[in-house]
């Protein structure tokens, strides 16, 4: 029972950061429509930048976090203007997915050649030890609570956001239709270059908290969490924010309870089973929305 | 006929340098590590062949054929090893071969029914997932062959209970080992030549004219009669046919393999990608050049080593934007139109 | 009998009837046209025509046969061949290989013998490249056959849509605005081309069409279709000469 309730915590600890992650994708695919490939990199940016602002340079993780945002908010935005903007229309939809895999890959090269290949050990940037509950049989990690917190509290934000602000009904027009939206005045390039900010930024938010609970940092730390964040806002329904925080949570369990109960071997697979199984079945998701071919 | 043509200087292009390579060889100008590089070179070069036809013929982008040259190249090795004692080099290749790519066609055509209900994004993704749960799958089975047949397990080698005489064929992680060198350069080539044989004139016929229609407007190739689902997996089924031949290569290849992410992930399916986008998408040829150019640039070229994934990181986007953005075409045809121009007044 | 019938055929897109109670009968050899402002529903009865889109209600029968639900690809064999109005060329694809794309159900050739270039493979491929040649000559398109289609010009890229479309030996061709953004000049020879078709070929034609110096010149009877009703049907003079059509249509060019 308390082994059951440790991979429960520490599913959802896993699940939370997929759930950060899942927010920003299901954002960007929701309102640019284009799969994102380099989302997960830009986490590992994000994890270097506060690695390099702490360990090397010997600042705060505060700063380290701050300056992360912004860098990888400015990243976001600014691959978003010279990698994706002028594919936008391309007659192959293939083209700007093929476009975001070769900024995955510059990514991962260009941290590959400044940090090198090997494994940096990371330092949490969350100091609090944490909880212990039923007299010391089960411990809940500091950086587990503060992960599902800033998730839930980045879940109210990102709603209110959207639904109270004029930028996030922008958000809503551009998603429905870029056409339309533009008819009704709104700078539909902005609007998207303001939706890659906010995902970029999210990225970087759940970089500190990812390689603050796995405290190792390679080029490819970035790359399964964002490809296994992209099933769970698959499995939320994509486009749906409430959708990606219940998908990321659910599969951060399920990973979980795979690797303790199954076979570590096998728990991957079973979470790219369930993307199959959601998409081939409920291909909307749990809470998604259908839309069809206009001829 | 011109396009005919052009099959025929692809076939040539791939002889004279297999002919150069054989010289260079027989003069001994060739290190040992330089030929250790050719096969791999050749095995690229089909599975970007194979990856071009689902690609740019298709139409679809799989992020999963590395997944399929991982099922080629396991079930080939699995005949070669339980055959070993029993059939001579030659003919027990050219059997694992024939295995290899008809059970990676089988597997090809299996995921098709599911992955190609879906398009675009999705089925990249979905194609992606089918490769890694195959790696996954492959790296947790324990199989093993004795006088009562085959054994497998998920669980480790002893749950097998394999008599004394028996033989592990895949343990776990650990992969499999001992297969038999069967393969070689020339082999290689001409497995190449197959596979290109087979794309090159499926493009040629209507069965590819079929395919291509889809590619390229799906609601009006159903209006003219087009069987979509039909000739999508065709081309699906066929194309992880390819890759399973470079699967085979793969495995005969080398001593001991493991469905690791540095041999049979993802990255493999995306550098492939690389290949085939910086070949010209659609461009069978161009796959070939490519990818033997790009394996063996490096190198040739050491130092660039290091950068080497960086720069083909760049010019793949930049490739990218060039050919397929609207303001980039447009701006493209201006220039054409004033050459044109030019060229008329004089 | 008529070729093509159809009745009570209505089809709604959340809440909002597209096509409500639409009746139309085509006789054998007519050339018809389908008239009406813009966002009355014309392209819609196409896409149901054609199996894109499956009615709420209503049957479609072609030459006696039912063929209401079935998919559009069933359709083209059914006999029933279209263009649309957003260009949906083959655009990767040379001229003439848009116009053998379209003979694919017309000649039979295994896989084994495409991938060996074997068997039937050489007579069936000289077979489809004459017939595609000989269609490409009615459309004056000929010397175009190599160019990709999307290098072709806009006038020329409607006239392969319709040859393409000619390929698949439709009983009935649905021309979707088939004259739009073509000069008066383009839009005079194509008027003989449609009705040369029909003459030459014995197609029967429903076109939708703005035009109405093509409308008027070519077409025999006319449907007024007007928020997704029938406004007005019958012989062209007639139609173009009801009050209420001049009111609804005609009064607002």
């Amino acid at each position: 029972m308390i082994s059951f309730l440790t991979s429960l915590v520490n599913g959802l600890s896993l699940g939370g950061i997929y759930a950060i992650i899942a927010l920003g994708y299901t954002m960007v695919y929701g309102i640019a429509k284009m799969l994102n490939f380099a989302h997960g990199d830009f986490i590992m940016v994000g994890c270097y930048i506060i690695f390099t602002a702490v360990s090397t340079m010997g600042l705060s993780p505060a700063v380290g976090i701050i300056a992360s945002i912004i860098l990888c908010t400015l990243l976001g935005v600014a691959t978003e203007a010279v990698a994706y903007r002028p594919l936008r229309h391309a007659a192959s939809p293939l083209a700007v997915l093929i476009t975001a895999i070769g900024v995955s890959y510059l990514l991962e090269n260009l941290a590959l050649l400044i940090f090198g290949a090997d494994a940096k050990s990371f330092t949490s940037v969350v100091k609090w030890s944490g909880i212990t509950l039923f007299g010391g049989q089960l411990h809940i990690q500091g950086v587990t609570i503060i992960t599902i917190i800033v998730s839930l509290l980045v879940l109210v934000l990102l709603q209110s956001y959207i639904h109270g602000t004029k930028n996030g009904q922008a958000m809503l027009a551009v998603a429905q239709d870029q056409g339309a939206a533009t008819l009704m005045g709104i700078d539909v390039n902005k609007t998207i270059s303001l939706t890659f900010a906010i995902g970029s930024g999210l990225a970087a938010v759940a970089g500190a908290l990812l390689c603050s609970a796995y405290p190792t940092l390679t080029p490819y730390t970035g790359a399964m969490p964002g490809i296994k964040a992209f099933v769970a806002a698959v499995l939320g329904g994509i486009g749906s924010v409430p959708g990606a925080m219940i998908g990321g949570l659910v599969l951060g369990i399920i990973e979980i309870l795979a690797k303790t109960y199954i076979s570590s071997q096998l728990s991957d697979a079973i979470v790219f089973g369930i993307l199959v199984v959601v998409l081939l079945f409920k291909p909307t998701g749990l809470l998604g929305k259908i839309t069809q071919e206009k001829v | 006929m011109k396009t005919k043509k052009q099959d025929y200087i692809t076939y040539a292009v791939v002889i004279a340098a297999w002919a150069v390579i054989e010289i260079l060889m027989k003069m001994g100008l060739l290190s040992s590590h330089l030929q250790g590089l050719l096969v791999p070179m050749v095995y690229y070069a089909i599975a970007a062949v194979a990856l071009n036809l689902c690609v740019g013929i298709l139409g679809e982008l799989s992020l999963g054929h590395a997944g399929f040259m991982c099922i080629g190249a396991f079930s080939s090795a699995i005949f070669s090893l339980m055959t070993e004692d029993v059939l001579p080099g030659g003919l027990r290749f050219f059997l694992a071969f024939l295995i290899g790519t008809a059970v990676t066609a089988l597997f090809g055509f299996l995921i098709g029914i599911p992955v190609l209900r879906l398009n675009g994004d999705y089925l990249a993704i979905v194609t992606l997932a089918f490769g890694e749960i195959i790696k996954n799958i492959l790296n947790a089975v324990y199989l093993g062959v004795d006088e009562k047949g085959l054994h497998i397990s998920l669980q480790n080698q002893m749950a097998l209970g394999l008599s004394p005489n028996g033989k592990m064929l895949i343990s776990g992680a650990m992969g499999m080992t001992g297969m038999p060198h069967d393969s070689n350069f020339t082999l290689s080539v001409v497995i190449l030549l197959v596979a290109l044989f087979i794309t090159l004139n499926l493009i040629r016929s209507k069965h590819g004219r079929a395919i291509m229609s889809i590619r390229d407007n799906r609601i009006a190739a159903q209006s003219i009669g087009v069987n979509v689902v039909r000739y999508k997996m065709m081309a699906f089924t066929i194309s992880a046919a390819l890759a399973g031949m470079a699967g085979v290569l793969f495995s005969h290849n080398i001593a001991t393999m493991q469905a690791t992410s540095q041999y049979f992930g993802y990255n493999v399916s995306i550098l492939i990608l690389v290949y085939v986008v910086l070949g010209g998408i659609g461009n069978i040829r161009g796959s070939v050049i490519a990818a033997a150019v790009l394996y063996m640039l490096p190198e040739l070229l050491r130092g660039l080593n290091k950068y080497r994934m960086l720069i083909y990181s760049i010019v793949l986007i930049v490739v990218m934007i060039v050919n397929w953005a609207p303001a980039a075409i447009e701006k493209r045809e201006k220039i054409m139109a004033k050459l044109r121009g030019k060229k008329e007044e004089a | 009998m008529a070729l093509l019938e159809v009745s009570h055929l209505s089809i709604s897109f959340g809440g909002l009837r597209a096509v409500d109670d639409f009746n139309l009968t085509i006789e054998k050899g007519e050339l018809y046209g389908l008239i009406g402002p813009n966002g009355a529903g014309k392209t819609t009865v196409f896409n149901l025509l054609t199996g894109v889109y499956r009615p709420n209600e209503g049957v479609i029968k072609l030459d006696g046969q039912d063929i209401t639900g079935h998919k559009t690809m069933e359709i083209n064999k059914d006999g029933i061949a279209r263009t649309f109005q957003n260009i949906r060329l083959f655009h990767q694809m040379s001229v003439v290989d848009n116009v053998k794309a379209a003979l694919e159900n017309q000649y039979q050739c295994s896989l084994l013998e495409s991938i060996m270039h074997l068997g039937r493979y050489g007579k069936v491929e000289k077979e489809m490249n004459d017939e595609a040649m000989d269609l490409l000559k009615v459309f004056s398109l000929e010397q175009y056959a190599d160019y990709l289609a999307s290098n072709l010009p806009y006038g020329q890229q409607r006239k392969l849509e319709i040859a393409r479309a000619m390929a698949t030996k439709p009983k009935l061709l649905l021309l979707d605005e088939p004259a739009a953004g073509m000069n008066p000049n383009e839009t005079k020879e194509l008027m003989d081309t449609i009705s040369l078709i029909r003459d030459k070929f014995g197609i029967t034609i429903l076109l939708i069409e703005h035009d109405m110096k093509l409308v008027s010149g070519i077409c025999e009877k006319l449907t007024v279709l007007n928020f997704g009703r029938v406004l007005a049907q019958g012989q062209t003079k007639e139609v173009l000469s009801n009050p209420e059509v001049i009111k609804a249509y005609l009064g607002d060019e």
